[in-house]
Formats: C-alpha cells, structure tokens, sequence
C-alpha cells in the first residue's frame, strides 16, 4: 500500500512519529551498555525481573489446574513452591536493587520519575504478596488476615478490602494487582531505557564539571573510568 | 495445616513454633533476620566483588 499525500497528518502518522521519538528502538533495545555497569551491583535489577517472570509463569500455571491440583499432586506441590520461592526471590532481590539504587541517587539526571514507578512497583508488590499470603487455605493465612483486618479496619479500608473474603482476596491477587503491577513494571523499565541506566556517582559529578551542556540521560565516560562499553 | 513430611523434618523444624527474638519493641522472627542479613551480605558482596569476566 502506498502512502497518499497528507498521510503524515493522520493520527496513526502523528502516534507513531511520538511513539518512536519517545521510545526510540535503538534506546528500547540497545546493543551495548555503558562501561559502568560491569558490575554486580547492577545485576540485580534484571535479577528482579527474572524472578517476576518465574512468579507470573508459576502463578499463571496455579490458575490454570486450581487448588486440588496444587494442594494434592507432586507436580501441583512443586509448582506452588516454585510460585512461593519465586516471589522470595523476587523481593530479595528487589531490596538490594532499590538499597543500590537509593546510595547511588539513581533519581539523578531528570529520572525521578524512575525512581518513583520503582517504589511504586515495591508498594505494589508488597500488597500484592499479602493478598497471596492470605490465600494460602492453612492456619497461617488464617492468621495473617485476622491480624491484618484490625489494621485495615483501623484506616477505613476494611468494607471493600475485606482480607476475611477469600473471593476479593483471589480477585486482587490473581486479577487487579498482578495488573496494575505489570503496567508500573513495564513502565519502569521503559523508563530506564529511555534514560539510561543510572550512573555511579564519580561518573555523574565528572559529566557535570566537564561537560555541563552534556545530555545528562547518555553519559560519557570520563577519566579514570574505562572507556569501553560493554554488550547489553 | 497438613504435617510437613518427615524427610524435611530434619533439615528445617517446620512442625514446631519458629523461633522469634525480642529487643524491646522489635519481635522478628529468626527467619526474617536471617533474610535480612543475607540481603545485607549479598550488598556489601555486589559492592566489592570484581564483575564476572572483567579484568581489573
């Protein structure tokens, strides 16, 4: 199909002209990272996603055989483990990450909004694990949610976030928040590719008093630090 | 809550009442501060551990 003269008035012309300038492919998928990120401390972000694709792929699988699958058989036991260990994971390493990010100011160079969608994703996640603690069917999800009603109840929350209503619970855990949190996630990360990946603090206070007009979001390396860039 | 089986019994007391400890106001279970610690640990490793692969 050819394109006819005034096609690049049309909205899906104006859309995809935005979309690119704010999500260029070669930022969406870069080839190579800058050199600083050789290092362990920037693993854990990716470790983080790893892990919350191991949770949605294990829960994904729960949802699909139910509860009798996955209370009595061997392989139902299994996955339900995988799904509990994963999110163990998933938070371990969350922490560590947002601990590296937090020391390093990884909200300089115009990223607040990074920084923000992260803590988000962490509140979101915790809401999102306690909805699953209390659908566990054993003593200590009994526990937990007579424990918790107190405290909603206390803040005005508890008429429509009952944590007694196993039905609410499974919606908000399987259903709402596994949504919300995918949106902030992919948010997030889109983030992070469009800014770069945030850079030490000798990095970042050498761009500034070197090359004050440098775009802050696609550092340069400066001296004493390695020059090369690594393979993404 | 259906009993553990035995053959895990050994490696962690899964049937029994955890272990909590107590400073005052704070009350955390043993599990929980052992996680903590080893966050802490794996921090402080990423911090000074040479990356896989990169010559120093």
């Amino acid at each position: 199909m050819t394109a006819q003269p005034g096609d690049e008035r049309m909205w899906t012309a104006r859309l995809r002209r935005r979309a690119v300038d704010t999500l260029p492919p070669e930022k969406l998928l870069p080839d190579r990272q800058p050199a600083y990120v050789a290092s362990w401390i920037y693993v854990f972000g990716v470790a983080t996603l790893a892990a919350l694709i191991v949770v949605l792929a294990s829960g994904g699988v729960l949802a699909l055989f139910g509860p009798q699958w996955y209370h009595t058989s061997t392989a139902g036991r299994f996955v339900n483990s995988l799904h509990l260990w994963s999110v163990e994971l998933f938070f371990f390493a969350m922490v560590v990450h947002m601990w590296g990010k937090f020391f390093m100011a990884a909200w300089r160079g115009r990223r607040a909004m990074t920084w923000i969608t992260g803590a988000i994703a962490f509140l979101g996640s915790i809401a999102t694990a306690f909805t699953g603690y209390v659908l566990q069917s054993n003593f200590d999800s009994q526990w937990i949610s007579t424990q918790a009603k107190d405290g909603l109840n206390s803040v005005g929350v508890g008429a429509w976030f009952n944590v007694l209503n196993y039905g609410q619970m499974l919606m908000f855990h399987i259903a709402l928040l596994p949504a919300v949190l995918g949106v902030i996630v992919v948010w997030h990360v889109l983030l992070v590719r469009r800014q770069g990946v945030a850079p030490p603090y000798a990095t970042d206070a050498e761009i500034l008093d070197t090359a004050p007009q440098a775009d802050p979001t696609t550092p340069t390396a400066p001296e004493g630090v390695p020059t090369e860039e690594v393979p993404s | 809550m259906s009993a553990v089986p035995s053959s895990y019994a050994g490696v962690v007391p899964m049937n029994s009442p955890g272990t909590y400890l107590n400073w005052g106001v704070i009350h955390i279970s043993l599990a929980n501060v052992i996680v903590i610690v080893a966050m802490l640990v794996v921090f402080v490793l990423a911090l000074i551990l040479p990356f896989a692969g990169r010559k120093r």
